[in-house]
């Protein structure tokens, strides 16, 4: 278990892309602005009642004609992500610094390039049900796609993999970076997640009736579902050096666990959610009363908010300042713990606790001290919550150096 | 990091306490390390998949491909561990989810309706068989699920050695593939369903098989992948993600020391060092 005090690692560089923002500057403006980039959703030809997070013009986004077999939504999106704030930058030094084979690859998406088969289901054969020819099933369907297209993208030959466990996926990103740095194995390595729109989450979530008809709402009385959204949000990790800037961004805790109770529904008592948070204070050594601000997971179903508020309120009490961000980028799935760590990062090193969007009657079940409004406030130490189908649970503790 | 390695061992190495093996012409450990030492020979039969008795009957109706191969091959190891399913984290790596399940979806997706049923999609997580694990055994610990494509069974070992060595835990590994129907079979041509399952403990016992170590800063190499000298045990190994781990357990089951490179990410493979216990 996730028992033990963790190295701190160095967060050098981050970069998130969403339906708020391309990059940092944008991300931050909108979360302090409050604007969010949810809209009635003209996905594709889709046809549901629902509000998505689309990031705009990934249509138009061009891979370099080496890399022109990868092409498909989910690494336009990657690519695009990959060219903010100088993140390619920073890896390239990072590699010339420690080693190609020394820089490790773990990132988190739930659907990959599934869109592109959906696109080729619309193409097969009417005599004899083939799927087109142009249609490449390892470079954009296969789950381990986004890892290789960022691999050769960042021309890197360290470890690799994608880390796959639907809602949690690029929270969990940071623990197995975390475990390969630690063995030795690796100096660097680079984590996030990447999930794009397609119609099965559109259509799946719709059968699961967790789909809300206008922008969602977490923890609002009246919160009826998720709105799905799309992003691409990457970290550089490093071992922390012995000297940093007050506000550089460190890793100080992980917390990791499995529900072991249903596929598609949380612990009614977020007892699995629970062990996560307790995992990842203990290995941060840090108590409840240190976290300043936790970035929840917060669908906006009505259940998983019910039980994320047992969870919280059992570990921190209910006065810990805490939002989801999901109001304002939807639900970006296997992005979300990757696009969620971006946003801690931001609010430690700019002082902002981002406000929920949407919500206007908090729901007097839900006891939290959740923040309706952005705050201009100083954030020593943040923890961020992802959960996910099949009961899988990661809570990531974040801090400022100084 | 609770690790300290011996001055005259590999720095990152965990012992082998149990082995579950489930594919063609494997029905398991017991049954397919005979194959792999020479002691009988193989011989190629379609994969058989045991019904998940472990689940509750309406899960276990709808339990898929993916489902039925890792809790088998799981299941084997932990009871040859001797150790308690519910306290072992886990690695999942797969080359891909439900196939049969993604092949519905995409097929109603094309049509004119579009309607999904709730099972299938959250059965189409990567993360489905190790979600079921963990309801099954009641494990509550860490499971890691992981997609390298071709390499999957060389990152899962990856992912568990550290794991296993970095917290000081054993750990369930397990590894499995399955196939595509048409018309994705076309482009990803798995013929068969295969797991591997091991697990991993950081300290010797009297169940320890072999022992797994490797060279934390020369792992990675670009010599040529091990293969198999049986034309058939060989033609497995290359037919399916999974089997690319044969190489090892003929090592284990002859109870060899060698050095063996595993197929891992192109240019590079991924070298391991396994001795006998």
């Amino acid at each position: 278990m996730d028992g033990h005090p963790l190295n701190p690692l160095w967060i050098p560089h981050f970069t998130a892309t969403s339906a708020i923002g391309r990059g940092l500057a944008q991300t931050l403006d909108a979360l302090r602005g409050r604007r969010g980039g949810l809209a009635p959703c003209t996905f594709d030809t889709v046809d549901l009642p629902t509000f998505v997070g689309e990031v705009p013009d990934v249509d138009s986004v061009r891979l370099p004609a080496q890399l022109a077999a990868f092409d498909c939504r989910n690494n336009r999106l990657a690519f695009l992500g990959l060219a903010q704030d100088g993140f390619t930058d920073a890896v390239d030094r990072a590699a010339r610094k420690y080693g190609r084979r020394r820089v490790g690859i773990f990132l988190g998406t739930s659907t990959s390039g599934i869109y592109q088969t959906e696109l080729a289901y619309r193409r097969r054969d009417a005599a004899d049900g083939s799927l087109p020819a142009d249609f490449a099933y390892a470079t954009t369907h296969n789950t381990f796609s986004l890892a290789d297209f960022v691999r050769q993208s960042l021309d890197l030959e360290g470890p690799a993999t994608v880390i796959s466990s639907a809602c949690s996926s690029s929270a969990k990103v940071f623990a197995s970076a975390r475990r390969m740095m630690a063995a030795g194995l690796i100096d660097a390595a680079v984590v996030g997640g990447v999930d794009s729109l397609c119609l099965t989450t559109l259509y799946g979530f719709n059968s699961l009736g967790l789909m809300s008809s206008q922008a969602c709402r977490p923890f609002d009385a009246a919160r009826d579902g998720i709105s799905i959204g799309e992003a691409a949000a990457f970290a550089l990790l490093e071992r922390a050096p012995a000297h940093l800037d007050a506000d550089a961004v460190l890793l100080l805790g992980v917390g990791e666990s499995s529900d072991a109770y249903h596929m598609s529904s949380p612990h009614q008592d977020g007892l699995g959610a629970r062990i996560a948070m307790e995992s990842a204070l203990a290995m941060a050594q840090l108590d409840a009363a240190d976290i300043d601000y936790i970035n929840l997971h917060g669908t906006a179903t009505p259940s998983n908010d019910v039980a994320e508020t047992k969870a919280v309120t059992a570990v921190f009490g209910t006065g810990t300042p805490c939002s989801s961000t999901k109001g304002a980028t939807g639900h970006t799935l296997g992005a979300a713990g990757g696009l969620e760590a971006v946003i801690c990062a931001l609010a430690l090193r700019h002082a902002v606790m981002p406000g929920g969007m949407n919500t206007s009657q908090l729901d007097p079940l839900l006891p939290l001290n959740y923040l309706l409004e952005s705050r201009e406030q100083p954030v020593r130490r943040a923890l961020s919550n992802s959960f996910g189908f099949g009961g899988t649970n990661c809570s990531l503790i974040f801090g400022r150096a100084g | 990091m609770t690790h300290s390695p011996d001055h005259d061992t590999p720095p990152l190495a965990a012992y082998v306490e149990g082995i579950g093996l489930l594919g063609p012409g494997f029905s398991s450990w017991a049954q397919g390390r005979q194959c792999l030492d020479g002691s009988v020979p193989y011989e190629a039969a379609r994969c058989v998949l045991p019904s998940p008795m472990s689940l509750p009957s309406a899960e276990r109706r709808r339990a898929g491909a993916v489902v039925k191969v890792s809790l088998a091959v799981g299941q084997e190891a932990v009871e040859a561990s001797g150790l308690a399913a519910r306290d072992l984290p886990s690695v999942f790596s797969s080359s891909s989810g439900d196939a049969v399940n993604c092949h519905e979806i995409c097929s109603a997706l094309a049509s004119g309706d579009r309607l999904i049923s709730p099972t299938r999609f959250h059965n189409s997580v990567h993360n489905a068989s190790s979600g079921y694990w963990s309801i099954s055994s009641g494990a509550m610990a860490s499971s890691s699920v992981l997609c390298a494509r071709d390499a999957g069974f060389a990152a899962g070992l990856l992912e568990a050695l550290t794991q296993c060595a970095v917290e000081g835990t054993p750990v369930l590994l397990v590894v499995y593939d399955t196939e595509y129907p048409q018309p994705l079979h076309a482009k990803r041509q798995i013929p068969d369903t295969m797991g591997i399952a091991m697990i991993l403990a950081p300290r010797r016992s009297e169940r320890s098989l072999a022992r797994i170590g490797l060279d934390g800063t020369a792992f990675l190499t670009p010599a040529a992948a091990d293969t198999m000298a049986d034309p058939a045990l060989e033609a497995l190994r290359q037919a399916i993600p999974v089997a690319r781990a044969l190489p090892l357990l003929g090592a284990i089951a002859k109870r060899e020391a060698r050095s063996i490179a595993l197929a891992y990410l192109d240019p590079l493979q991924f070298t391991v060092e396994v001795a006998p216990c």
